[in-house]
């Protein structure tokens, strides 16, 4: 070709070598081997194996190399999540409180309750005969009529300390209530004087905080934390107000944003607090970092299907590498020999044919599961089973064609002239069966890999951190991920049968190819 | 042809004799840690027995105490005599179990059969009559793909097709929400629908095989002299195929029909799993996942008697529908 176009503008040669009949004009002399090239690359369908499985090549082991991200690389993303934070209600029952060293026990505390909605300022229990004296808006007090002892309180507007686990006497409560509703602004227990602030503020003369009356109880979600005086006066002022957002400046100065979400079924209010946290970036959809996403560990899932393919493309190729290097000593012998070794290596190779495989190697997957196999070493166990569970396919092949072959002359021949017989077999025999050899080996590696996969797919083959084709489709298991995230499975999977077609399409046409028989 | 099958079976139970030991030899060789562990974990079930019924019915079982070769003799005449002990993972005498979900997945395997037959050997029939053709391509790479896909990547396709996408079947299971309130045909008709899609999956992948194995022998016997003398003599295409040719394309299909009846009591183990249908595949799973080793030796030697009596059968088989074939 290069000949012709590089002279072709001197016609007259040209025309004069074509009609020259000389030998090597007319008959092109080909190899065995460019035949069967030949041959192959005219089967359309097998190039476009051999294209994908180029491909695939590229990508897995290329592709790793030129990928920004590690196999394990996890990546984050800052989520806001709203934490819950404080709960508020606004009380609307009566509340209780008894005077030192006084019984006011719950079935009075429902007298007192019925008592207020008569709006009556005695009731009688036991043949006792007991006061309420509304002191202000709903505010009361319980005495004894007898002897005008106070036994306790009873009141809707809740006084809570300032300061944390400290408790507050009882006369101050009285005191303290009784004068916020009826709005006044001072009182007096035991001579001390103390003021309250139109918030509802306690304090004493000299200014020092003590409590806090609010119609709302506000208490912490968060075990441990208390919440500041400031910070319950803001936010019960906003709950007034009805807002559904509130910012609070703590002491340090520093803002805070809170959610207010109102339940109306149980009558309180919830506080979120919007807290910024690092969390792993899973189930991302697609995008221009991540082709493809990420998965559920928050790992390129681009990056993860490369690794996965050499995983899936090296387990492939040693375990038939194992399977054939026993199968080709064992066929050999058996062919060569025949006899008792033929008898015996068969039915060897009935045992293993009989050999469940699939549900020994679920056996064995379960049993390194519970005995935390190092997933490396995992791996290397995979291989070895597969490849020695493999091997009986490749030893009939073989044996049944050395059966046939060791009859022809040229094995005569090489008796003849004394060959060692180990080479009889592995350099005459074996190297007529390699055509056979290729094939066999071509379709094992699909098989092979799909196996594995399906291992991995079960949880029971090649194990995070490494990732597999099969063990990424792992997660469609997970109905929401088959429901949603179709870029974590449909990937791994069309990769997977792409990969699996291509051999068995490559190996397809090698057989074709190296049948000399083929008329096409 | 009676001392030919004498033969065979003989055989076949020597190898039955030797998977077993294999298999008995490699639980064995877990380590007892683990079966302890697996045995103590199990006595925490609710209704089971206690961790030292557990050990000592193990040990008994599997003659734990003796050596492998003797442990094995002990287990096999176990075995023979029906005596398959109690599942770890179900709490029930294993052949109980085994009973309760072997028919459901025989059922399938009929079904998927039929329908595997019915498409498979026609289609392999065309390609190979239309040899090279556009035909013979499509079905050929068609026959490819179908034996290149992996079953679990099938299935989640499927659903995601008609269970989420089209919302025709369930997700899961063999039997709908309702199943209780249904009067028996509903029942069995709930069921049927459930099944849909796990039988379409067995069919869609069983296909592949059967279509490439009869492309290629009908393509044998059309190559064959005796189709030429029928051409040759003037007999029209169609009889020259359908009288001729597929009749000995039989002989290898068949053969190998035969030889997987059998199979179709081993159970889908990938199918069931993923549609959660309780057959044998899906009961032996969770048992293996489980450590469950009374149910495991038991589905693992039902398999390897599945196998041999296939391979028996297609022996046999290939034998009586070929009268060329002489026994040695």
């Amino acid at each position: 070709m290069s000949d012709n176009t590089e002279n072709k503008n001197i016609s007259a040669p040209i025309e004069e070598e074509q009609y020259s009949l000389n030998d090597d004009r007319r008959v092109k002399v080909l190899s065995p081997g460019t035949m069967v090239a030949k041959r192959f690359f005219r089967n359309r369908i097998a190039v476009v194996g051999l294209a994908i499985l180029t491909f695939m090549f590229l990508f897995s082991f290329v592709g790793g190399i030129i990928t920004p991200y590690g196999e394990n690389q996890q990546f984050y993303r800052i989520d806001i999540q709203n934490k819950e934070y404080a709960g508020a209600v606004k009380n609307t029952e009566l509340r209780y409180m008894a005077a030192p060293d006084q019984k006011f026990d719950s079935i009075l505390q429902a007298q007192v309750v019925l008592a207020t909605q008569k709006h009556n300022d005695t009731f009688a229990y036991r043949n006792v005969e007991y006061g309420v004296i509304e002191e202000g808006r709903d505010f009361y007090r319980i005495t004894l009529l007898e002897s005008d002892t106070t036994i306790g309180i009873a009141y809707k507007d809740i006084v809570t300390p300032s300061l944390e686990g400290k408790n507050l006497e009882f006369e101050f409560v009285l005191n303290a209530l009784k004068a916020y509703t009826n709005g006044q602004q001072t009182f007096h227990v035991d001579g001390a004087g103390y003021n309250i602030d139109e918030d509802g503020g306690v304090s004493s003369e000299n200014g020092e905080e003590l409590a806090f009356i609010s119609r709302y109880v506000v208490q912490t979600i968060i075990p441990g934390s208390f919440l500041s005086r400031a910070f319950q006066e803001e936010l019960v002022a906003e709950l007034e107000a009805g807002a559904d957002r509130f910012v609070f400046t703590d002491t340090d100065g520093i803002e805070h944003e809170y959610a207010i979400d109102y339940k109306a079924d149980v009558k309180n209010w919830v506080i979120r607090q919007a807290t910024e946290t690092r969390v792993y970036d899973t189930y991302a959809a697609p995008s221009c970092e991540h082709w493809l996403g990420t998965d559920r560990n928050g790992m390129d899932m681009l990056t993860r299907l490369m690794y996965g393919g050499r995983v899936s493309l090296i387990i492939g190729f040693i375990v038939e590498a194992i399977s054939t290097i026993l199968g080709v000593i064992m066929g050999g012998l058996a062919g060569y020999f025949g006899k008792w070794v033929d008898n015996l290596i068969m039915r060897i190779v009935d045992i293993f044919y009989c050999i469940p495989s699939m549900p020994l190697l679920i056996i064995l997957g379960a049993a390194m599961d519970a005995m935390n196999v190092d997933p490396r070493l995992r791996m290397v166990y995979l291989m070895l089973i597969l490849g020695f569970l493999g091997w009986p396919s490749m030893a009939r092949l073989i044996r049944g064609q050395i059966l046939s072959l060791r009859e022809q002359e040229f094995m005569t021949a090489t008796e003849a002239t004394g060959v060692r017989v180990s080479r009889r077999i592995f350099k005459h025999l074996v190297p007529n069966v390699i055509p056979q050899i290729i094939v066999s080996v071509t379709m094992g590696i699909g098989g092979t890999i799909i196996t594995e996969a399906s291992l991995s797919f079960l949880g029971l083959g090649v194990k995070y951190p490494f990732a597999s084709w099969g063990n990424i489709i792992n997660d469609v298991n997970n109905t929401f991920v088959l429901q949603n995230y179709w870029f974590i499975w449909v990937p791994a999977g069309t990769l997977l049968l792409l990969t699996v077609l291509a051999w068995n399409l490559v190996g397809d046409g090698l057989r074709d190819a190296f049948d000399p028989k083929m008329k096409r | 042809m009676q001392k030919y099958i004498i033969k065979r079976l003989f055989l076949a139970v020597i190898i039955f004799f030797f998977v077993m030991l294999i298999i008995y030899a490699l639980m064995r060789c877990l380590p007892t840690s683990y079966i302890e562990a697996m045995a103590r974990q199990k006595s925490l079930q609710p209704n089971s027995k206690s961790y030292e019924e557990w050990m000592a019915q193990l040990t008994e079982m599997y003659g734990m105490d003796r050596g492998i070769i003797a442990g094995y003799f002990h287990w096999l005449g176990d075995f023979f005599r029906g005596n398959f002990g109690d599942s770890w993972y179900y709490t029930v005498p294993v052949i109980e179990k085994f009973n309760d979900t072997v028919w459901l997945s025989f059922w399938m395997g009929l079904i998927t059969m039929f329908f595997e037959l019915v498409i498979a050997i026609p289609l392999g029939i065309i390609a190979a009559t239309k040899q090279y053709t556009k035909t013979d391509y499509t079905i050929s790479v068609l026959a490819i793909a179908f034996i290149s896909l992996p079953t679990f990547f099938f299935i989640a396709l499927l659903k995601l097709l008609f269970s989420v996408k089209l919302g025709w079947f369930d997700l899961f299971g063999l039997v709908g929400r309702n199943y209780e309130q249904l009067n028996s045909l509903g029942q069995f008709l709930d069921k049927c629908h459930h099944l849909v899609l796990p039988i379409l999956t067995l069919v869609v992948i069983s296909i592949g095989g059967l279509m490439r194995y009869t492309r290629t022998n009908m393509l044998e016997v059309l190559n064959a002299d005796y189709i030429r003398t029928a051409r040759a003599k003037g007999l029209d295409e169609h009889k020259v195929i359908y009288k001729h040719a597929f009749r000995n394309t039989l002989i290898p299909l068949v053969t190998i029909v035969g030889g997987s009846l059998p199979g179709l009591f081993s159970g889908a183990l990938f199918t069931e799993t993923m549609f959660s249908i309780p057959g044998i595949g899906y009961t032996s799973y969770h048992a293996m996942v489980a450590g469950d080793i009374p149910f495991s030796m038991f589905y693992l030697a039902f398999l390897a008697i599945l196998t041999l009596v296939g391979n028996l059968i297609a022996d046999i088989l290939y034998a009586v529908v070929d009268p060329r074939v002489r026994i040695a």
